[in-house]
């Protein structure tokens, strides 16, 4: 079967496992759709032929699912029904609906698949090997073409880690426990 | 190993299939990070393998055997010890070459393990960095104890 079949198998699979994770009641069943939706799209990597995209988003996705089982499984957490009224269903369909016209309208223009509008790539896959050393086309992008923007992207997990140790340090907790 | 807490973790079928499979995913990570110019992976890839690792052995042992061994302030230093070390090694590629970030070393021959210039090196800093500092997050998010009331 072609890619594009495998594709859309796999975004209908996605949809479906969001969908689902909102609708479960159950906090932990919930988890796991997200991570039926995480693997789908590291499947859908590797169908695209990008080995690690794939492998990142699939052991990732494993430690997320880990820390969100092992941080929000157990907790105590309200479920409550949702109450809709009719004038906020209307409003909602209607502007999701102008939005499905518009992206149909958006994504005409853009280019077909497999076709990539921007030439740099050509040129990257051209001579990779010979600037860069490496065999590894995607590292030397990452690592040496493009290595402001892993630094910017060290300094965005650099600043994430530091905000989540602020927020549960033990110390600032306590005092506050004490007053 | 001794373990000075034997009533924590999961099972003893866990804790003992553990200690064969940890240091497995622990390689792994280090093969993926080391070969991160050969073969699909990196530094980051890599570098969430072998947090998952530590992981592993939190999940199976409970953190008190982890934390008995490893120390979270080493963790949190290495973590910022490997960040200024990719930003010195922009600098002396700013120095040699005269641009930030510069691959200042050798390209070397292809398809060569020590080849690529800096990439491998950087690959290691960042693997570093993101195998601590993963950890540490999850260990703050999975220690962390609801207030009662």
């Amino acid at each position: 079967m072609p890619v594009d079949i495998w594709l859309y198998f796999i975004l209908g699979f996605m949809i479906i496992g969001s969908i689902a994770c909102l609708e479960i009641k159950n906090i932990l069943s919930s988890i796991i759709t997200i991570g039926v939706v995480g693997l789908s799209l590291s499947l859908a990597f590797l169908f695209l032929g990008a080995p690690d995209l794939a492998l990142v988003q699939f052991v990732f996705e494993i430690l997320c699912m880990i820390i969100l089982i092992r941080a929000f499984a157990k907790r105590s957490i309200e479920v409550r029904a949702l109450q809709r009224d009719v004038p906020e269903t209307i409003i909602a369909i209607v502007i999701l609906a102008s939005i499905f016209v518009l992206s149909i309208f958006a994504f005409k223009d853009m280019p077909s698949f497999g076709k990539p509008i921007v030439r740099v790539a050509e040129r990257y896959l051209a001579n990779a090997g010979v600037e860069t050393g490496s065999q590894n086309i995607v590292t030397a992008v990452i690592l040496n073409y493009r290595i402001y923007d892993t630094l910017g992207e060290i300094t965005v997990l650099f600043t994430a880690i530091l905000g989540t140790l602020t927020i549960l340090r033990k110390t600032g907790r306590k005092k506050r426990h004490a007053e | 190993m001794q373990n000075n807490f034997p009533n924590e973790g999961m099972s003893v079928i866990v804790k003992t299939i553990t200690r064969f499979t940890v240091w497995l995913i622990f390689l792994y990570g280090l093969y993926i990070v080391i070969h991160g110019h050969l073969s699909p992976g990196g530094g980051f890839a890599g570098g969430v393998i072998v947090a998952l690792s530590y992981v592993h052995l939190t999940l199976a042992y409970g953190k008190n055997f982890v934390m008995e061994r490893v120390n979270k302030f080493a963790m949190n230093s290495l973590e910022a010890i490997a960040a200024i070390l990719i930003v010195l090694t922009g600098l002396v590629g700013l120095y040699v070459t005269g641009y930030f970030l510069a691959n200042f070393m050798g390209i070397g021959k292809l398809y060569t393990l020590l080849s690529a210039g800096y990439i491998p090196m950087l690959n290691i800093f960042i693997c570093v960095k993101v195998s601590m500092g993963l950890y540490l997050v999850f260990y703050y998010l999975a220690s962390f104890k609801q207030q009662e009331g």
